[in-house]
């Protein structure tokens, strides 16, 4: 096969970020401790150069390249851009981390950009393989970062159980593909959807495959019941890689769902829909319910987090463009909480000391009104009240469920998530109403005070101009 | 024109921002500069803009700024609408905002919060502004809001004071009661028209003249009328109109320059300007237009009266500005839209200069309100003392000055109205002439002339012969300097305020009422034209046309009895209380109006709250709902996070559960 360069325009950002990654593995080589910033500096670098390569790339057209492997349409262009700007803003947060508690080294650089590869590739997969490909070199990357404080008792058992759960998930993701290109006699998603279509493959074989094809994307987003891994996995990674984890990879998660389930089996959407709704309404009423008697407030978030992929799963269910829309603006918006929910975190852990329990976030206003007045945003966003822009997800979300006229699904989530805003007010009770347990000034660089300011203020002034971004999600599923 | 535009909104929004956040870093000086000069350029900018409009016949600017955001169909947007009616509106209000913060520096040198007074005065010139130039219901609303918020903080400004917190509870529940008819006329022209925008409902409301609804058991009313009643249900509430207008008057509670700039010249004109602008609504319902008149009237007449036996020296002047609000008001229900705005621009002038003259005269009396305690303020404040007469004599109609054309063109214009109500409303704005200029010339003759003031006499005596008996209370004898002419920060204002108080009428009454200023901006039905009714040739034989009418003559006598029996025969007042107690007192509770309000009312609903706080509150909601549910979310919660055992196996074994369940359901089922 011939390949000119400008028909490889629309990779170009994979290509340049695999390049780049194993230029920073090489080059850190050749740094010591004291000269690391550049590490950072070119991973930075190369993340923004990658945004600036999928916005070159762009455009209103679908673009196949390798025979139907990889796809470039604008949903690809939105999930990369912005699980590229999450990253920036991990990268950017998890710095001090790293420092402090001396893991600062080069592979948690690479590592995140592979991972960061993986969840481009995920974007823009066109076939079974691609999307296997993309989502193993994420999780790979992911179990090695969990474990990244190998001294960590905490951390290396985490990775354990990341790592051996993980497997089972991809073997029954692997299972459920595997039945489907039994059924339709193709891995390529575009073909196997017009197989689906045309009614020529055996119903109950779909169906069996699908079930397990679900299973897969409900454990990489953190779905009731296949959640367990969440809690201990976030407490027990180092807070830098919980970070990372917890919000980049669920625009990745995102990707799979829709690939698999939109643009493969979407012929099957009233099977897997109902089964969409049995997992979001669980996670929705596990994770909230459970948040409320957590201590810790990584397993807390954790926990918050399965709550919300409850409310993603909710604009797939609805199955069509509104829906999907809907389904990306809440994950987006969601990673975006969560990177600046993590990243005080980080900011107000020192060294030898991780700010985990909810004790920590005691009397944060007395301490720095500023980070205080951002969290305060962010978690507020969570909770969804307006005008910060957790409350715009929300309303889209349900205004696609109540469209496709299931109404008492919208009840069940406003419901539970009622009982959800009770941990964040308590959260935000604990910063402005109680005194401060820990007293030691906050230390944080300049760098991550910025992206904390960015961040929060961006939770803000997108709920109050919702509409660019909603439109990016819309136009993107051509609504 | 854009940028014209937004620096003219956002000047005063930016000096507010900087006063009221960074007041300990700007200091006083530095608050009422930033807002001066945000003001300053917001005013010189509407100056010309207006000049485009009334003399090089701009185009009509109607351009959408921003776009909030569309759903289904119905547009949300922030926009302009420029026209020879908002060009007029914007410097009525700049103009007088300019001159109230610079007079404020005077008047609350000595005072707490001066930056805070600063912010809020300056956001309020932003929200109005908003108000006015906006081209749709929903900036529309945002700015009446706006302006009620800033005037519900300027009201309890003293929030340590309790009567200053009671009164601006009270400005803000009543106006409650007036936005939610408003948001509910704002919600039906959303509903049956499709739109917020003023061009696009104005287009689209002929075709709805005669459509009705069903809103109620079975009886259909007219679509235009009730969309018109509701929204002037909001004008009601914020230009204070009978019932909704008990807050005016405790408003005064405020520092005097927010009185004199929200509570008389632009806030309280809103709702006067907002019916003038749907004017192409009004016009569909003659009912709306009746009962527009009849509120209007009522307010004039009865409110004036109430002004009479006032003693404090605001309060008088509240009074005055309700019952000229009135005038406005019924100018508008009986079509005469060009001069219910045009009193609203000489009152804005005249009414903001007897105000805060009336300031002066407080700063001069050292904060104290009482009229019985003042007197002959004439000798010792001289400015103060002419140009409150400049404002007295504009607002009785004198001859010449700006107040007469408006009042007298409305009287006229009521006049020749035929709908419904319009006699009644022609006798009540007539006599309020008489009303209008009895209490004016009272307040003037009581505070200006006779003995006193009081608390600086020499050799005091409690019963002076001034006649007042209820002043029982001993005023022990100040040592306090005799009162003096207040700095030139509180005179230059009151100057340039009385310069268009008296010329304003006499130059714009061609061109406003009856030249070609508000030629679509405007629109009246021709069978409603009362205005073209009237015989006008030129300003000054409008003078020689009302010499002829009785309105003057009214005024004259009004003046007259306020001479005689205030100066001259101060006896016949008390005489005339004592023995006409029952309307004393009808008047002295003020129709009771504010004792129905208290008892039904707030007693009311205190009484019903605490029925569904004892019954519905506590033992069902608390106890059962929210104590009870929290105490089972808190149960489960606790159980269920033993589920989480942090054993593999076991998470191991939850998913291949849950991949049993869904095969089981979906597959063999």
């Amino acid at each position: 096969m011939q390949y000119d360069l400008i028909s490889l325009q629309p990779v170009m950002p994979e290509i340049f970020m695999l390049g780049a990654a194993c230029l920073v593995l090489v080059v850190d080589l050749f740094l010591t401790q004291r000269t690391r910033m550049w590490t950072y500096g070119l991973t930075l670098a190369t993340l923004l150069g990658a945004i600036a390569l999928t916005a070159w790339a762009a455009g209103p057209e679908r673009q196949v390249l390798f025979d139907g492997s990889y796809v470039r349409d604008p949903v690809s262009d939105v999930l990369k851009i912005a699980l590229l700007t999450i990253t920036v803003f991990v990268m950017v947060y998890a710095r001090d981390y790293l420092l402090q508690r001396g893991i600062y080294r080069g592979e948690f650089y690479t590592l995140a950009l592979f991972a960061s590869l993986g969840m481009m590739i995920m974007a823009s997969a066109g076939n079974f393989l691609t999307v296997y490909l993309g989502l193993e070199l994420l999780a790979l990357s992911m179990y090695a970062l969990v474990a990244f404080d190998r001294d960590s008792v905490k951390g290396s058992e985490a990775a354990m159980k990341y790592f051996v759960l993980g497997a089972l998930a991809s073997g029954l993701l692997l299972y459920g593909m595997s039945m489907l290109y039994g059924a339709t006699g193709t891995l390529n998603l575009a073909a196997m959807s017009e197989v689906i279509a045309a009614g020529k493959a055996e119903e109950t074989v779909l169906v069996f495959g699908l079930v397990f094809v679900v299973i897969g994307i409900a454990f990489k987003f953190g779905a009731v019941p296949f959640h367990m891994w969440v809690p201990d996995v976030y407490d027990g990674a180092p807070t830098a890689v919980t970070l990372f984890l917890g919000s980049a990879p669920k625009i990745a998660a995102f990707a799979l769902a829709i690939r698999l389930l939109a643009d493969g089996a979407g012929g099957l959407s009233a099977h897997w829909s109902d089964m969409l709704i049995i997992l979001a309404v669980a996670s929705l009423a596990i994770g909230n319910i459970v948040a409320i008697a957590q201590t810790n407030v990584k397993r807390m978030l954790a926990y918050s987090t399965i709550s919300h992929v409850g409310f993603i799963f909710l604009g797939f269910v609805a199955a069509d463009g509104r829906g999907y829309g809907a389904a990306l603006f809440y994950t987006v918006v969601y990673a975006l909480t969560a990177a600046g929910g993590f990243g005080l975190l980080t900011i107000l852990s020192r060294k030898g000391v991780d700010a985990e329990t909810l004790d920590d976030l005691k009397g944060l206003n007395d301490r720095s009104p500023w980070l205080a007045g951002m969290m305060l945003l962010i978690l507020f966003s969570m909770a969804g009240v307006p005008p910060t822009v957790g409350f715009f997800a929300k309303l889209f979300v349900l205004d696609a469920v109540v469209q496709v006229d299931m109404v008492w699904l919208a009840i069940v989530a406003v419901f539970f998530s009622i009982i959800g805003a009770y941990y964040y007010l308590r959260a935000i009770k604990m910063m402005y109403f109680d005194k401060p347990i820990d007293d030691h000034p906050i230390v944080a660089s300049v760098d991550s005070r910025v992206a904390m300011s960015v961040n929060g203020l961006a939770v803000l002034l997108l709920g109050i101009f919702p509409t660019a971004l909603l439109q990016a999600c819309r136009t993107a599923f051509g609504g | 024109m854009d940028y014209i535009l937004l620096t003219i909104v956002l000047a005063p929004l930016a000096g507010s921002l900087i006063a009221g956040l960074f007041r300990n870093q700007v200091g006083r000086a530095g608050a009422h500069w930033t807002t001066i000069i945000g003001v300053g350029i917001s005013c010189a900018l509407s100056f010309y803009v207006f000049y485009q409009y009334a003399f090089n016949g701009a185009p009509v600017h109607n351009e959408t700024v921003y776009t909030w955001m569309v759903v289904d169909g119905l547009r949300m947007e922030i926009g302009f609408l420029v026209d020879r009616l908002t060009a007029m509106m914007m410097v009525v209000v700049t103009f007088v905002s300019l001159m109230v913060h610079i007079y404020t520096i005077g008047y609350m040198a000595h005072e707490e919060g001066y930056q805070r007074f600063f912010s809020y005065i300056a956001l309020f010139t932003f929200s109005m502004l908003m108000l006015v130039m906006s081209n749709n219901f929903l900036q529309l609303f945002f700015g009446w809001e706006a302006v009620g918020l800033v005037s519900y903080l300027l009201i309890g400004f003293y929030v340590k004071r309790e009567t200053a917190i009671f009164a601006n509870l009270k400005a803000f529940l009543v106006n409650r009661v007036g936005d939610f008819g408003f948001i509910l006329g704002i919600a039906a022209v959303a509903m049956y028209m499709g739109t917020l925008d003023y061009y696009e409902a104005f287009e689209r409301a002929p075709a709805l003249a005669n459509a009705t609804v069903v809103v109620w058991g079975d009886d259909a009313w007219s679509l235009m009328t009730l969309i018109c009643i509701l929204l002037f249900v909001g004008a009601m509430g914020k230009s204070a109109q009978v019932p909704l207008h008990v807050w005016l008057p405790d408003s005064m509670e405020g520092p005097t320059p927010i009185s004199a700039l929200i509570h008389a010249a632009t806030m309280v004109t809103a709702g006067i300007f907002m019916v003038a602008r749907m004017s192409p609504l009004y016009e569909l319902s003659e009912t709306a237009l009746s009962f527009v008149l009849i509120i209007g009237a009522t307010t004039a007449f009865f409110m004036g009266l109430i002004g009479i036996i006032q003693n404090d020296i605001k309060r008088v002047v509240a009074y005055s500005t309700l019952s000229q609000l009135g005038y406005m008001i019924a100018a508008l229900g009986a079509s005469a839209y060009a001069a219910g705005l045009f009193h609203l621009m000489t009152h804005a002038f005249f009414k903001a200069l007897l105000f805060l003259a009336a300031g002066s005269v407080i700063i001069g009396m050292h904060h104290d309100q009482d009229i019985r305690n003042m007197g002959g303020m004439r000798k010792y404040m001289p400015i103060t003392h002419w140009t409150f007469l400049i404002g007295t004599l504009a607002l009785i109609g004198f001859p010449g000055f700006a107040g007469f054309f408006s009042k007298d063109a409305i009287i006229e214009a009521v006049h020749f109205s035929r709908i419904f109500g319009s006699d009644y409303a022609y006798w009540l704005l007539l006599s309020g002439v008489f009303v209008t200029a009895l209490y004016s010339f009272r307040l003037y003759f009581i505070v200006f002339h006779g003995k006193g003031p009081r608390h600086f006499e020499p050799h005091h005596d409690v019963h002076d012969e001034n006649g007042d008996a209820e002043a029982q209370e001993h005023h022990p004898v100040h040592d306090e300097p005799k009162p003096h002419e207040s700095p030139w920060v509180v005179t230059v204002p009151l100057v340039l305020l009385a310069i268009p108080s008296v010329v304003i009428g006499y130059l714009a009454i061609g061109p406003m009422l009856f030249g070609e200023y508000f030629d679509g901006t405007l629109t009246v039905a021709p069978i409603h034209a009362t205005l073209s009714e009237i015989d006008f040739h030129g300003a000054a034989g409008f003078i020689l046309h009302g010499l002829s009418g009785p309105a003057v003559y009214l005024a004259a006598a009004g003046a007259l009895v306020a001479w005689f029996v205030y100066t001259r025969k101060p006896n016949i007042a008390t005489d005339l209380a004592r023995r006409f107690s029952w309307i004393y007192r009808v008047l002295d509770s003020k129709y009771g109006f504010d004792s129905f309000n208290q008892w039904f009312f707030a007693g009311g609903a205190r009484q019903l709250g605490k029925v569904l706080w004892q019954a519905g509150d506590r033992a069902f909601i608390d106890g059962a709902v929210v104590n009870g549910s929290a105490r089972s979310v808190a149960w489960l919660a606790s159980v269920t996070r033993y589920l989480q055992t942090g054993y593999l196996y076991h998470y191991a074994f939850a998913i291949i559960l849950g991949l049993l369940g869904l095969l089981s359901w979906f597959v063999i089922r």
